[in-house]
């Protein structure tokens, strides 16, 4: 494997509402705190070689975005650290995230928000290279051209509105307007999750062409399971803030460890013939505010012991290039050992 | 035995700065009780458009403009407005994307739905209030005496959902129609309410149709399928038939391009083009610039060559097999 | 027949463009003129516009020139010729000054100073809105409590306060007012920026990362302006009608600058004595200018409306 040239250590990243004034102050007498913390992104260790197209799977409340925007430097996190080649993303200044690096370029959910209406979209793709050096001013128009047609559009299309184009080419010029930067890394949160079956199969073709010309490294965050299975290397499932497991792409969909992963796959309809049987999960995703003590997922598990009540599980190696955090995996005393005190 | 649903050359039109525009053109299908009906199309198919349309929902500068809407026999078209009115909830029901498009936030549950009891039946507030509680037991809700007493914001979406299906219940209609109401909420949480739909089919004798853009969902769920596009229905037929073997172009682009059937990291076979613009549809065949069988005669409407089964609006349909 | 197969990434057509900006102006003209109540206030103005700016040419004679007044052509009845060899179609007033003429310099002043307040206001107002929404926080909160602290006071009380402060004159008028009024404009785009400042073009812009100033001013402010003409248009009608307030107060400007408000002022004693045309005249012009640009401010309003589906 070669040299991860990001490395996401120990990520947390915490919100906390603090409540206003009056509250704040009848807190003071009463010794209450009515600060509501939300644990978004819990601990979280991942590194991504030079290459390989990471995905990030889970649902509400997981943290996958919180983790994307960490990892593009817009989030600074509130421990541990995001290193692109050993050097820093972001950091906090004077209570604002200062992004240090523009090797790390996102693209957007939503093709509609993610584009500023009133520039052309040849300023918008330019906009960044100009204003960062990265292109001599005379070659700017050249290269705007030649990267809209990298992306599949016209160069002529450089002088039009946002509004002018679909929300599959909004998401090309998205495409385009990363790529100008000349990232290390890119960051897909949802990409395609706002576009049309035909056009989001045009967009993940575009996707693939792109990194195999380019030899892009990716962070491809979706909710979709077929899609992550379809465009990613490795894939890391995340469940309420933390990683719950993480494995090759073909590896994890034909062998999944962890009880969450396996219920995820099997309560998700497939496109084949016939009725299928429903294998819903069953409970509700837990809030983010008040997550269940020790694995989050035990309330919802049909495996669950007396362990998982209480003890967070940690990410271990069952195998070299897979991990799971689940005590049921831990390679030794199971989910029946209650925890000591 | 007669259809729950029947639609007959159903069009609406909408007047636009640049003319009229047909968003649903000559839709016909029939939904008969305890059946559930796919409609399935992407953006500018006309399927949510097919929808409020069934309910009498199309305001200006919309107009239902031909066709014949039948619910148990009774062509809504053909009421007046508070006739309309009186079958909507209690006949024809409608659950929509946004549970929120269906609760009042400022309500609690228990009102609202006791509320939609009374509306079409004198009953009294606790009689009508206990249908309110069969009504979210009978989708699976826990605990349902204490739902009542929340409010929509105090439940998380999944559970507002389910309880919009409950109130689209309480009259027991013929007939739901549910517009995308999976497509925001998180896949553990769809897959739960996928399999009270299934159930309340089966066990009811409602008829449903479910309009949606997720062919996977469509495939699991429906018995039958309608494939639109740009506002018309190309191709209808049993779930199993139109999946395994579909024979319009479209309906076969769309199911190539689920990622979920071709091997990792191939290119995906795609669609060329973009979705239609139903300002600006081309004449004839409205898949014609994007059909890779497209020809000369494409441009005139193509005509029904399927069977009465499975059929398909399509020059050059796939061969069936 | 060929079926369908995965296919290089040729280049897609794009939807037909669906409206450049000479069409978008053409468009908002057309839907303006739905309203011909607007469009008829609209000329309105245009003529307001027109007499006062050109007051020294189209007027029969310079009433704040001391040397051009009569007092033997005080008091005359509208429609009567004086001295000078017109005729008066307004009357004059107590010092023989041409009410028409004394109604065309007065709506000059009025229009200078709605304008430069508006103007002023405008963009003390956006300053402070876009800062307090762009960064939050501390910041946020100081600023906007400041400006709901200033909506809460009546904007002739605030007027009257500063000018009793700085003193008569025109450019003390102008600080009052812009001080009385930009408060609804750093209330409307913090409100608009706060939306923005969520989307994610706004976010993609910050971590590419551009510089502050850049997102601020590139990004952020155009996307901003919209609901801003249609306060700017109340706005001005606004100052309008607060100078005239305070020079009929005897606050405002004083009787040697023309001025609608001083004009009724002077004419108020003899509003019962059958001498009604030195005030109403007058009152009836700012009336007239006042709902004019409300009325066009309003029919702006209905058609940037986003939920206005065409």
């Amino acid at each position: 494997m070669t040299d991860p040239i990001l490395k996401i250590d120990g990520v947390s990243k915490r919100f906390t509402r603090k409540p206003g004034l009056v509250v704040r102050g009848l807190d003071r007498l009463s010794g209450r705190d009515s600060t509501q913390t939300v644990h978004a992104v819990n601990d979280v260790t991942l590194s991504v070689p030079r290459g390989e197209v990471l995905g990030i799977v889970g649902e509400s409340g997981c943290g996958k975005s919180t983790l994307g925007r960490v990892v593009s430097g817009i989030y600074a996190p509130s421990a541990g650290s995001v290193t692109l080649e050993g050097k820093p993303v972001a950091r906090e200044l004077r209570g604002n995230v200062d992004k240090l690096t523009t090797r790390v370029q996102m693209i957007h959910q939503d093709p509609f928000a993610s584009l500023n209406p009133r520039m052309k979209v040849g300023e918008i793709i330019a906009e960044g290279p100009r204003i960062h050096g990265l292109i001599p001013a005379r070659e700017v128009q050249e290269r705007v051209r030649s990267l809209l047609e990298q992306v599949g559009l016209e160069g002529a299309y450089a002088n039009r509105l946002p509004h002018q184009f679909s929300g599959g080419q909004r998401q090309r010029v998205a495409i385009a307007r990363a790529l100008a930067m000349q990232p290390e890394l890119l960051v897909l949160d949802e990409a395609v999750a706002s576009l049309d079956v035909s056009i989001q199969a045009q967009v993940l073709n575009l996707f693939m062409k792109l990194r195999r010309e380019l030899d892009l490294t990716a962070l491809f965050i979706s909710h979709d399971l077929s899609v992550v299975r379809h465009v990613c290397d490795r894939v890391a499932i995340m469940y309420l803030g933390r990683v719950v497991e993480t494995a090759p792409a073909d590896e994890l969909y034909a062998k999944p460890l962890h009880p969450y992963t396996e219920a995820l796959f099997a309560s998700v309809p497939t496109l084949g013939t016939g009725r299928a049987h429903f294998h819903p999960i069953k409970g509700e995703i837990p809030s983010p505010i008040d997550p269940p003590k020790g694995c989050a997922f035990h309330p919802r598990c049909p495996l669950a012991g007396p362990r998982c009540k209480t003890e967070v599980p940690r990410l271990v190696n069952p195998k070299d290039n897979r991990s799971v955090a689940c005590h049921l995996h831990d390679g030794g005393t199971g989910a029946e050992t209650g925890a000591a005190a | 035995m007669s259809a729950a649903l029947e639609v007959r050359g159903l069009t609406t039109q909408f007047s636009t700065r640049k003319g009229a525009v047909t968003a649903v053109n000559d839709v016909s299908f029939s939904v008969q009780p305890g059946r559930i009906l796919g409609l399935v199309g992407e953006s500018g198919s006309g399927k949510s458009v097919t929808g409020f349309s069934i309910m009498g929902l199309i305001d200006e500068p919309g107009r239902i403009t031909a066709g014949e809407v039948l619910v148990q026999g009774t062509d809504m078209r053909s009421l007046s407005a508070e006739g309309r009115r009186q079958m909507r909830g209690r006949n024809v029901s409608m659950v929509f994307q946004d549970p929120m498009m269906t609760l009042n936030p400022v309500l609690r549950v228990g009102d609202q739905m006791a509320m939609a009891v009374r509306v079409h039946d004198k009953v009294s507030k606790a009689a009508a209030w206990d249908r309110a509680r069969e009504a979210l037991e009978i989708v699976g809700i826990p605990a349902p005496a204490e739902r009542l007493q929340a409010y929509p914001h105090q439940l998380s979406g999944g559970m507002r959902q389910r309880v919009a299906i409950a109130t689209a219940l309480l009259h027991r209609p013929a007939v739901i129609l549910a517009d995308e109401p999976t497509t925001a909420l998180d896949v553990s949480i769809q897959g739960q309410i996928l399999a009270e739909v299934r159930r309340l089919a089966d066990e009811t004798g409602t008829a449903i149709v479910w309009v949606t853009h997720d062919l996977a969902v469509v495939s699991s769920l429906a018995d039958d399928i309608a494939v639109m596009y740009a506002g018309r229905i190309v191709e209808s037929g049993s779930a199993e038939a139109v999946i395994a073997h579909p024979r319009h172009p479209y309906t076969r682009g769309l199911i190539d391009s689920v990622p979920g059937l071709h091997e990792p990291g191939r290119d995906l076979p795609q669609i060329p083009g973009s979705t239609p613009q139903l300002a600006n549809l081309p004449s004839g065949c409205p898949f014609r610039p994007r059909c890779p069988r497209a020809t000369d005669i494409c441009a005139t409407i193509p005509p029904n060559t399927g069977t009465e089964a499975h059929s398909v609006l399509c020059h050059h349909p796939i061969e069936a097999t | 027949m060929p079926e369908i197969v995965a296919e290089n990434i040729a280049a897609v057509p794009s939807a037909p463009p669906v409206e450049t900006r000479a069409e978008r102006l053409r468009n908002f003209w057309s839907d303006f003129r739905e309203s011909w109540v607007a469009v008829g206030a609209l000329i309105v103005i245009g003529v307001l516009l027109f007499l006062s700016f050109g007051a020294p040419l189209v007027s029969p004679q310079d009433p704040y020139d001391m040397a051009a007044l009569d007092w033997l052509d005080a008091f005359l009845r509208p429609g009567t010729e004086g001295s000078g060899g017109y005729v008066h179609l307004l009357g004059t007033d107590n010092a023989g000054r041409d009410m028409l003429s004394a109604i065309f310099y007065g709506l000059r002043t009025s229009f200078v100073i709605g304008l430069s307040a508006g103007a002023l206001a405008l963009l003390v107002g956006i300053a402070v809105g876009l800062t307090a929404a762009y960064f939050g926080g501390r910041i946020e909160a100081l600023l906007m409590r400041i400006v709901d602290l200033q909506l809460s006071m009546p904007a002739i009380l605030l007027a009257l306060v500063l000018v009793a402060m700085l003193g008569q004159g025109v450019a003390q008028i102008i600080l009052a007012l812009v001080v009385a009024q930009y408060a609804y404009f750093a209330r409307t785009t913090h409100g608009a920026a706060k939306v923005e400042r969520g989307k994610d073009y706004i976010e993609a812009a910050r971590s590419t990362p551009l510089p502050t100033h850049r997102v601020l001013f590139k990004h952020l402010l155009p996307n901003v302006l919209p609901p801003l003409i249609v306060v700017a248009t109340v706005q001005v009608a606004s100052a309008i009608a607060l100078e005239a307030t305070l020079s009929f107060l005897g606050v405002g400007l004083p009787l040697t600058e023309p001025s609608l408000g001083s004009l009724i002022s002077n004419g108020f004693k003899y509003i019962h004595s059958d001498r009604y045309w030195l005030s109403i005249y007058p009152g009836l012009a700012l009336m007239v200018t006042v709902v004019a640009i409300n009325l066009v401010g309003d029919q702006v309003r209905k058609v940037l409306d986003p939920r206005n589906s065409r």
